[in-house]
């Protein structure tokens, strides 16, 4: 009886693939999430802001007229 | 040409998950942040060609995974006579993701064909769907799947006898169960 509750929870050979499965889904993510928590390091912010500089400088022109 | 403040928000907001794209990509941080940083390089300059209103997240990380594939097909002809240092060098780095609980994981992913590894990355890491993944590859959303699929039991073969014995039931306890279901 209890053989078979646990056999419909861990469905024949699809049962450990999937859980090798979900665990590599875990670990990529997991791997992957740990860089986005990193945030933006300083090399892109100052990147951003020069670049953004260089780009606005017409409009900041058209803005203070 | 020009790029307004919000933009510049909405650009800064999405560097964390190309960081985390590039680093899934090439195993390196320091060619990562190259890359990154010559995609935004890229996305500012021709930041016109971007249609307001599309996704963003697809449109950068459409431009740094180009950047990454012919950067990567230069390198690996410049590689192939060298035998094995540049993959050391991905390994040694010190500041990595190979954290001890990733390195085999890391491992598997640098032994799958690019075309695998960036499909497997998109859909399972980053949280594109396969439409999205598609369009950032260029090519169909039925090839994205069977990529996707063949990286995942790629990956499942690769790292299956190191994982097994921490996943649910043991060999015999599977044995059994396999036995009842057969009755």
């Amino acid at each position: 009886m209890s053989n078979q509750a646990v056999a419909v929870a861990k469905p024949k050979s699809g049962g450990l693939d999937r859980q090798i499965q979900a665990k590599i889904g875990q670990q990529l993510r997991a791997m992957y999430d740990e860089v986005v928590d990193q945030g933006v390091p300083d090399r892109f912010t100052e990147l951003l802001r020069k670049l953004d500089g260089a780009q606005s400088t017409p409009k900041t022109e058209e803005e203070s007229r | 040409m020009a790029t307004d403040p919000a933009t510049t928000q909405i650009i800064m907001a999405i560097v964390p998950k190309l960081r985390a794209f590039a680093i899934s990509l090439s195993g390196n941080v320091d060619r990562a942040d190259d890359l990154v940083q010559e995609t935004l390089m890229r996305a500012i300059a021709n930041i016109d060609s971007f249609e307001p209103g599309t996704n963003m997240q697809a449109w950068l990380f459409t431009i740094l995974r180009n950047r990454f594939r012919s950067e990567y097909r230069k390198r690996r002809r410049e590689v192939e006579d060298v035998d094995g240092h540049y993959t050391d060098s991905l390994v040694s780095q010190p500041e990595q993701t190979s954290k001890l609980e990733y390195k085999e994981l890391r491992a598997a992913l640098d032994k799958l064909p690019s075309d695998q590894r960036e499909a497997l990355i998109l859909v399972g890491a980053s949280g594109f769907s396969y439409e999205e993944a598609a369009a950032i590859c260029g090519c169909a959303v039925g090839t994205i799947k069977s990529r996707v699929n063949r990286a995942r039991n790629r990956l499942a073969t690769e790292l299956d006898m190191k994982s097994a014995e921490d996943l649910g039931p043991d060999r015999n306890t599977r044995a059994t169960l396999t036995a009842n279901d057969r009755r």
